[in-house]
């Protein structure tokens, strides 16, 4: 299958990039790994007339720590997100995720940023991102902002960013004293996306949670914090009755569609099995098992 | 439409041609290189069977454009011979049969020999790990897992006996 016409600009600088966004509006797409763009471009789903090739600016791909914070490049590639001791030690939901993204063939190029600007509901980092708290820089022809996670998602495959602006780095807090996290996903076979998954970052003050930020991975049409199993979970004592009580609340408040993957009755009831078990695996994390 | 003129590295030997902006890299590579050892399967960035090297790391090239590669070392499974010696993957997926139809090997040589390359000794785990990007129908996977572990075998013997 060939993907229809368009123009292409592989642009020197960032600056040069935001230039070409605003000269073609939206008709343009910003191509970063490529590996959701460049197969729903072959189905002919995605026409952009224009494609501004960011893979040859340099200086977007990077890991690293400062003030507080992890900052990732947009353009990193999620096999190097997999591979960084650094996300291995200290970002334990981080270094999940990274391991059940696509296949690794397709982590070779695929990339945090890209991940996330495509806003699909099924992709892994939204969830993680959001259990994370992470914050979104993007550059527009104004400068840059910081765009808040819980912000960005607006619908479908429909994020925050204007038109003529970029994303350009992920900042995630660096998790405190008593913090653990965790992905947990569970995939028909790898390379295919989650029936369901939960990202969980939280808290421990011995065994109560004290704080906790839950995502939820393709079972609603915009990524989703479970903030009903977020509150089961706050103040409370970590006891199989509270993460039973967690799990049921992300199972109702979830929304998932049927499809191949399962019925709705069958992913409700797996967000329930999948988020008591990222929540356990965060916990003992947290308590330094 | 934007037709653009590409300069890059193919197992070695620098080309020069123009491509369609919308080319992908497995046409480019099968039909202006005619190097048809690199397949196209699922045409849905699943199978792995178009698995080539971009700049020393795998990619599925009907998932990148040709444009992209402008400028990169390719290699594919043309370029993993030595000549008329086979590379110690090859033999092995000739020695364990590693294939019946063998419409997935080249892919999985490359994505194996990527693996071996961060990973010279890698468990039957690790091996399963690094394939897996790749979609074989007809052998299953052991006798590929088996080849590797040869391939692996004979590269660290190599490694141990000096020059």
């Amino acid at each position: 299958m060939i993907p229809g016409e368009f123009d292409y600009h592989s642009p020197r600088t960032l600056q040069e990039a935001v230039g070409l966004l605003q000269q073609h509006g939206d008709g343009a797409k910003i191509v970063a790994g490529g590996q959701s763009l460049i197969p729903a471009m072959r189905f002919r789903l995605a026409l952009p007339e224009v494609l501004i090739d960011i893979n040859t600016i340099d200086g977007l791909e990077y890991i690293r720590e400062d003030d507080g914070h992890l900052m990732i490049g947009a353009l990193t590639r999620e096999s190097d997100l997999e591979e960084s001791a650094l996300v291995q030690q200290k970002y334990h939901l981080l270094a999940d995720a990274a391991r059940v993204i696509a296949d690794p063939v397709v982590r070779n190029r695929a990339t945090v940023g890209g991940n996330l600007a495509h806003a699909d509901p099924a992709n892994d980092h939204p969830a993680v991102m959001l259990a994370y708290n992470a914050e979104l820089i993007a550059l527009g022809p104004h400068g840059t902002r910081a765009i808040p996670i819980d912000d960005f998602f607006v619908d479908l495959f429909e994020n925050a960013l204007a038109d003529n602006e970029i994303l350009t780095e992920i900042r995630i807090p660096t998790p405190g004293p008593g913090s653990g996290g965790a992905y947990y996903k569970v995939e028909r076979k790898v390379g295919d996306y989650a029936i369901s998954a939960t990202a969980v970052q939280l808290t421990m003050n011995g065994n109560t949670c004290t704080a906790a930020r839950i995502g939820l991975t393709n079972v609603s049409a915009v990524p989703m914090r479970a903030t009903g199993a977020e509150q089961a979970l706050i103040g409370k004592p970590i006891t199989n009755e509270v993460l039973e009580a967690a799990g049921q609340a992300a199972a109702t408040e979830c929304d998932p569609s049927p499809d191949l993957r399962g019925s709705v009755a069958y992913k409700r009831d797996l967000t329930r099995v999948v988020t008591k078990r990222a929540i356990r695996q965060a916990v003992e994390r947290a308590q330094g098992g | 439409m934007s037709k653009h003129t590409i300069t890059l590295t193919v197992n070695g030997t620098e080309v020069t041609k123009e491509v369609e902006a919308r080319t992908l890299l497995v046409h480019f590579i099968r039909d202006d290189l005619e190097l048809t050892g690199t397949h196209i399967g699922c045409d849905t960035t699943s199978c792995g069977a178009c698995t080539v090297m971009l700049n020393g790391r795998t990619v599925k090239s009907c998932t990148v454009f040709a444009v992209q590669a402008n400028g990169a070392a390719i290699e594919t499974i043309e370029g993993v011979a030595n000549g008329a010696t086979l590379h110690p993957l090859q033999e092995g997926f000739w020695e364990k049969h590693g294939l019946q139809c063998g419409y997935c090997t080249p892919g999985m040589i490359m994505s194996a020999k990527h693996l071996l390359a961060k990973n010279p000794n890698p468990t039957e785990e690790e091996i399963r790990w690094g394939i897996s990007g790749n979609l074989c129908r007809c052998t299953g996977y052991n006798k590929i897992v088996e080849a590797i572990q040869y391939a692996a075998a004979k590269m660290q013997a190599a490694e141990e006996v000096p020059a």
